[in-house]
């Protein structure tokens, strides 16, 4: 099997030309999932102005971070946290002059729409009633940890401790509260409108007491196609690319 | 991290692996030995797991056994618990995505015992399940055994369905592959290659443990 898969690799190496004849190309945007809606239509209008196709990759930050690392194809890294980045930029991978903040967040509790629940606050989840939590896993996922940050600030997050379900990505968190699967669960503030209705947000982590939630956006060290991921990186930050990401609630990083 | 995980683990493919022997011992004597309308797509859904990606059978588990699934929703209503985020259901899930290669040795096991034997003891007046018990099983015992061994292999390497029913709660529900995967993803290599060694290792001791047993019997 592994001898099959090396000899189809090497019939990769002797097409050469192959990928600059494909040249107008398409570059890999690696994104948190958090921006997976807004940067969907970005990716529309810079594919109609640069002639580039976007391929994105979403997912939690750090395990985008770990396949970035583990030499997955990536020309630009979009983090919903600023740890990720510097753990990519502590190991050289990314290019250190194109990073830059280009959006705002912020943590919010929500509840399944039709929850008979009284949970309103933070302070509510304390009570038996919210017997089950989901939250990002704080070790991988961005909106874990903030949400950790935001729980011990709050004095909860022993006290709740046995009553988290650790989800793989903010999205996951959503769907199990969309499902009912859960009580609460804490995500970030464009994470509400995604879910059409099926949540209610109840609450929002008080500001100071975790983050600040800022995402980076870097290209990749060693990206063959550095030119279109530079010019990416640019229209995220362009007036247009942030009317986008307003749209769909990201707070521009003033 | 290390040893609650393991724990985790032998429970959950104990348990998983108890039932997967007597439901896919007794389905594969089914299939094997009686006629019944539906027989074959029988045997088709007891084997889709095998085939379908674990994250689509662990998407199923939801949809039916979710708080709000189509039976979850009446088992929550009754006792107020919730199959998915527990123990109980990385159970589930292992053992859903292990049953087909249970079901399938034990009926080819079953299936490949000479009929005479059988029909000579019912003619000395033992009943079916004396038969089954004292003639089938014994000389089905070898394939039955693989069936069991190559299960109890597969839910411990259960990934995809487990963290779709159960999720990834450190000492709840996160079992050694979820582990190892949390701790590749959040740069533990040590943790992760210490787990991944462990889990091998128990893998191959079993599957050894297996070959002598069975090597033994034949030899007896």
């Amino acid at each position: 099997m592994l001898i099959a898969v090396i000899c189809l690799a090497g019939c990769r190496r002797q097409l050469p030309g192959r990928e600059e004849k494909t040249g107008g190309g398409e570059i890999v945007v690696a994104a948190a999932v958090s921006l997976k809606d807004a940067f969907s239509e970005i990716a529309r209008l810079y594919e109609a102005r640069s002639g580039v196709r976007v391929i994105f990759n979403f997912g939690g930050s750090g395990e985008l971070e770990k396949q970035i690392e583990f030499g997955a194809p990536a020309d630009v890294f979009a983090s919903a946290g600023e740890r990720e980045m510097d753990e990519l930029a502590g190991k050289g991978l990314i290019v250190e002059p194109s990073r830059a903040d280009f959006v705002k967040n912020r943590l919010v509790l929500i509840v399944p729409n039709s929850s008979q629940l009284s949970i309103r606050s933070f302070a509510d989840l304390e009570r038996a009633q919210a017997q089950r939590i989901a939250i990002g896993n704080p070790l991988t996922v961005p909106a874990g940890h903030y949400a950790e940050q935001a729980l011990e600030s709050a004095g909860l997050w022993k006290k709740l401790h046995d009553r988290l379900i650790l989800a793989e990505d903010v999205r996951q968190v959503l769907e199990y509260v969309i499902r009912g699967e859960v009580d609460a669960g804490l995500v970030y503030l464009t994470d509400v409108e995604i879910a059409h209705g099926k949540v209610r947000e109840v609450g929002e982590a008080p500001e100071g007491t975790y983050g600040p939630i800022r995402y980076p956006i870097a290209t990749i060290r060693g990206s063959k196609r550095l030119f279109a991921a530079k010019r990416f990186v640019q229209f995220v930050l362009s007036a247009d690319g942030q009317n986008v990401l307003k749209k769909f609630g990201f707070v521009p990083v003033e | 991290m290390i040893w609650a995980a393991f724990k985790l683990s032998l429970l959950v493919v104990s348990v998983a692996t108890f039932f997967i022997s007597v439901l896919g011992t007794a389905f594969g004597f089914l299939l094997a030995k009686r006629d019944f309308h539906g027989k074959e797509l029988c045997d088709s859904l007891l084997t889709l797991p095998m085939v379908l990606p674990p994250t689509v059978t662990g998407y199923y588990l939801i949809l039916l056994m979710g708080r709000r699934g189509l039976l979850g929703q009446y088992l929550y209503q009754w006792t107020g618990w919730t199959m998915t985020f527990t123990w109980e259901g990385a159970v589930l899930a292992a053992g859903i995505v292990a049953m087909p290669l249970m079901v399938k040795s034990a009926r080819a096991a079953i299936e490949s015992v000479d009929p005479r034997y059988e029909i000579v003891s019912r003619t000395f007046g033992k009943t079916e399940w004396e038969t089954f018990f004292r003639v089938t099983l014994p000389l089905a015992s070898r394939g039955i055994l693989a069936g069991i061994v190559l299960s109890f292999a597969r839910a411990l390497g259960e990934f995809g369905a487990t963290l779709m029913v159960a999720g990834n709660i450190p000492g709840k529900t996160q079992t050694m592959p979820l582990a190892i995967y949390e701790a590749v993803i959040s740069g533990q290599d040590r943790q992760a290659r210490l787990l991944a060694l462990i889990l091998t290792a128990t893998s191959v001791a079993v599957i050894y443990l297996t070959n002598v047993l069975t090597r033994a019997k034949k030899a007896a």
